[in-house]
């Protein structure tokens, strides 16, 4: 929806509604519940990567005072977890990674539940784990999960994909160049700072169940944990608390979250789980590890010729949405700038590792890292500058890729010429001695108008204006801290002419709100924004329909602005709290309220994986000035421009802050952040020894967005909350082998990686 | 082993308290779970993130190292305690909410005292701290949603 007046909220630097109540502490987190007689539960975990569980003995733990009930998986009546079902909520057989539940306490104190889970005795018999992926797939390694239904390739692969396009031996003959190279991106933890918590409380009257859960997904969440309680989905009300930090991780079920339902359903007291932070890096969501093999041409004149992908995803113990992060990889490899044949295959593979989720990017930044490292490889190859090769090829608009994607919209040319000129890449000289410096370039292609992977991936939205002209707001989205429910607000403040205080959004209660897919994919804005447009034509109509009868004159007259309905031709107005009460209080007494359903025009792929995934999409470049000490192998990030098409600026303070967290975040990802496994086992589970960025770590961010205006975008407007991360990795990784001219194929790019490269370059020369 | 109790007496957030505490007990605890203050935050309780900073006599330190034993006779502010009906928000709070310094806000609690701290020091020392003073005086605390940049703008604006 374009329009031809100025705006007057939209593209103004708004302050987030609901920050007051965040810097004054007056927010209400789940770890700030306290309900009547609530009970603390606590979880008794494997000791074990892998193991037979021969008993477990609960008496002691029982006999404990203060121990109100004990659950293991002998006395508790559930189906398995998520779309796979591979997941038992609590293992009473054996257990397959560390991060295994095999019984839980609920008792009036956190200490007296802690206590008590120490008095479980487990009796195990330890078996050998299996770690690597590539040792999951040989054909004489155990069956790693029970429940895998198979996958004709392979007993241990959880799911696996394949996708092509093209003639790829045609492309190959036409290839001047090809490059072959293998990439592997460890696991990373999102370390939202609010660690996971929940708190549950059932009634035996009516059979309710009520979750204070931080889900990023209620309503799936709703109907997943029906089908694992075995209960009726609208017996379980789902209340979201302020959530202190998604970044996609929030997309799943985990055990805690049924384990503490049963704990209430078992004692009829609310009970409340609650994560420390060591507990948090152990069993929280993390980014999944992958190996990708990837081999890429181009011809002569530095035109892609073709791609061929082998991704290896650990995928730990059990399935969760992490494993369908293949969609959005193939989407990168198959359309990321323009080339004529791809094939790809990607495997989820079980180990005894803990299982992977689903974080911001969900898959994109390790492919996008694959992906670019080898165009720089390429370029130089060919003898090609490397932000020519990436014009060259760069995705235009009306563009239908091989997967069919349609680019409807499409700003990566001008993004990447944005960052190509505004780095200085073309006049700068590389300093040389101890200290280097250099840039690297990457760029990205997302989904922007949500991603087709449910039924419906759309979401609702109820306005009710009241008799003294203020609009509550009941949207189906969540807000986990991205500021949907401002540009929501602002939105509505846009089209109703009334101040952004006098709106209301309402959002947090299953029991209340209407139907959303959830808060992923970069997709509130673009959804839920063009959800409450459909819902304010309606509510408009219905005022316009008055209006225009008291102002006596036709409903194409008419003007919101300022708090009234304005008759342009007469310059006569009404308040708008007048026409509600006229609407109400008068014939034909109707209240000022309606309700809206927006579905985005996006369609399932078909079984070749080809099709209209998404809305629309979204693209953008960075450029990254790093300087590498040589004596020390410090990376030292100084500069990051960024080019997003964002289709449209709804709120530049919103949109920056998106901006500048996503590549901080990358940033981490790229340089400091890992986890380290041994045999299964998280050698780093703290904020001391697992190094997010701190204020000190931080480069200059310059933004520059592209407003493509998408027609079928809220103003224009499309997602872009995951996108600046995506590429951030890469570009790093291409400055620092530029500089160095080494080659970095994995991640973090650690001091100690940095060094190890220049010495294997120095004892080649020699 | 028996635990000891000790009767101490501290100011909070501008009010007298009287509490008798177990030696053990760490001050986040008896803010958070004996005295019903739930702004100020536990973020990883091993004094890495910052999120649970509160003042002790106008310093900020990581209450949940701190033992609440210890606040006896001193003065404890903590988010709570900043602003009033009056001023609902101090200038400190305004900054980070007019520089879009906020996102999912479980560590704003724990900048917003540091910062006051730091303002309080610089205005005692008569400094005016340039951008990499403010990024230093920030690195005790972990944000993950915002990349700090318009954190250290908001402290920025206030000199």
């Amino acid at each position: 929806m374009n329009q031809s007046k100025p705006f007057k909220v939209i593209g103004n630097r708004v302050p987030k509604i609901d920050a007051g109540d965040r810097v004054t502490g007056k927010s209400v987190y789940g770890h700030d519940i306290e309900l009547q007689s609530m009970l603390h539960g606590s979880i008794l975990r494997s000791k074990y990567p892998s193991a037979i569980i021969k008993s477990i003995d609960t008496s002691k733990a029982e006999q404990l005072p203060g121990v109100e009930c004990v659950i293991t998986a002998n006395n508790v009546d559930t189906h398995n977890l998520n779309y796979r079902t591979d997941h038992p909520v609590l293992k009473g057989e054996e257990v397959n990674c560390i991060r295994d539940e095999v019984a839980a306490v609920a008792a009036t104190s956190k200490t007296i539940a802690e206590k008590a889970i120490k008095l479980i005795d487990v009796e195990y018999e330890v078996r050998n784990g299996i770690f690597d992926p590539e040792e999951a797939l040989k054909e004489d390694a155990p069956l790693l999960n029970r429940f895998n239904k198979g996958d004709d390739k392979n007993k241990n692969i959880s799911e696996s994909f394949h996708y092509e396009h093209g003639n790829i031996e045609d492309e190959k003959k036409k290839s001047a160049c090809i490059i072959t190279r293998q990439y592997t991106l460890p696991k990373v933890t999102p370390a939202c700072m609010a660690p996971s918590n929940i708190t549950a409380t059932y009634s035996a009257i009516d059979g309710q169940l009520t979750l204070y859960s931080s889900t990023q997904v209620p309503f799936l969440y709703q109907r997943e944990m029906s089908q694992v309680l075995k209960m009726d989905p609208s017996k379980i009300r789902v209340i979201q608390p302020i959530i202190g930090g998604g970044f996609g991780s929030k997309l799943d079920i985990h055990p805690f979250e049924p384990i503490c339902a049963l704990l209430s359903i078992k004692t009829g007291q609310p009970v409340q789980i609650l994560f420390n932070r060591e507990e948090e890096f152990h069993h929280s969501a993390i980014r999944q590890s992958m190996v990708i093999n990837l081999t890429t041409g181009a011809d002569i004149d530095g035109k892609f010729t073709f791609r061929e992908v082998e991704v290896i995803k650990d995928n730990g113990a059990y399935t969760s949405w992490g494993a369908k992060t293949s969609f959005v990889i193939m989407q990168t490899f198959s359309s990321l700038y323009q080339v004529p044949a791809c094939v790809y295959n990607a495997d989820a593979v079980y180990t005894n590792n803990v299982f992977a989720g689903s974080i911001r990017g969900f898959g994109n930044p390790q492919a996008t890292f694959a992906l670019e490292r080898n165009i720089d490889l390429m370029a130089d190859k060919l003898g090609i500058d490397r932000a020519e090769i990436r014009l060259k090829n760069a995705n235009f608009q009306g563009e239908l890729t091989g997967q069919g994607l349609q680019f409807d919209s499409c700003g990566h040319k001008p993004a990447l010429e944005a960052v190509i000129q505004q780095s200085g890449y073309k006049e700068m000289s590389e300093l040389q001695g101890r200290y280097k410096t250099g840039i690297g370039f990457a760029s990205m292609l997302h989904v922007g108008g949500g991603a087709k992977i449910y039924p419906s991936d759309g979401c609702g939205t109820t306005l009710k204006m009241d008799p003294y002209g203020f609009l509550t707001v009941i949207t189906g989205s969540s807000e986990i801290g991205q500021g949907s429910e401002t540009v929501l607000a602002m939105i509505a403040s846009e089209e109703l002419g009334i101040g952004l205080n006098k709106i209301k959004v309402i959002n947090t209660d299953t029991n209340v709100k209407p139907w959303d897919v959830g808060v992923h994919a970069s997709r509130t804005s673009f959804v839920a924004g063009n959800s409450i447009l459909g819902a304010l034509k309606l509510l408009k109509t219905k005022l316009s329909n008055k209006a225009s009868e008291m102002l006596n004159t036709s409903k194409d007259d008419l003007l919101f602005e300022n708090g009234e309905i304005k008759s342009l031709s007469t310059d006569t107005a009404f308040k708008i709290d007048k026409i509600v009460r006229a609407l109400h209080f008068k014939p034909p007494h109707e209240l000022c309220e309606v309700s809206y359903f927006y579905e985005p025009s996006s369609e399932f792929q078909d079984k070749h994986f080809k099709g209209k995934v998404s809305g629309c999409y979204a693209f953008a470049s960075q450029a990254v000035e790093v300087e590498v000490d040589t004596l020390t192998g410090k990376v030292n990030v100084l500069n990051v421009y960024v080019s997003q098409d964002v289709g449209k600026v709804l709120n530049p303070l919103g949109l920056e802050g998106q901006i500048e967290g996503g590549v901080v975040m990358g940033l981490g990802y790229a340089l400091t952040e890992e986890m380290i496994y041994e045999k299964g086992q998280l050698m780093n589970p703290s904020f001391h020894d697992y190094k997010v960025p701190t204020a000190t770590d931080i480069p200059e961010i310059h933004f520059h967005p592209i407003e493509t205006n998408e027609a079928s975008g809220p103003y224009g407007a499309k997602g872009m909350a995951e996108a600046p991360l995506v590429p951030t990795p890469a570009a790093i990784a291409n400055a620092v082998s530029n500089i160095l001219d080494v080659e970095i194929n994995s991640l973090p790019i650690t001091p100690e990686k940095v060094l190890r490269a220049i010495h294997e370059k120095d004892q080649t020369k020699a | 082993m028996k635990t000891i109790i000790h009767k101490i007496s501290f100011k909070l957030n501008g009010g007298k308290i009287e509490q008798e505490v177990p030696s053990s007990l760490l001050l986040i605890d008896l803010i958070r779970d004996t005295l019903k203050l739930k702004g100020t935050k536990p973020g990883c309780l091993e004094g890495e993130c910052g999120a649970c900073t509160v003042l002790i006599d106008g310093v900020g330190i990581n209450s949940c190292l701190y033992l609440a034993l210890n606040v006896d006779g001193k003065s404890v502010t903590t988010v709570e305690g900043l602003a009033s009906n009056v001023e609902p928000l101090s200038d400190v709070q305004n900054a980070l909410v007019e520089h879009g310094a906020v996102q999912c806000g479980f560590c704003t609690s724990g900048i917003v005292m540091n910062i006051h701290s730091f303002k309080d020091k610089c205005d005692d020392d008569n400094m005016t701290p340039d951008r990499e003073d403010i990024k230093k005086s920030l690195e005790g605390n972990i944000c993950r949603c915002t990349g700090y940049v318009k954190i250290i703008d908001a402290v920025e604006s206030l000199f």
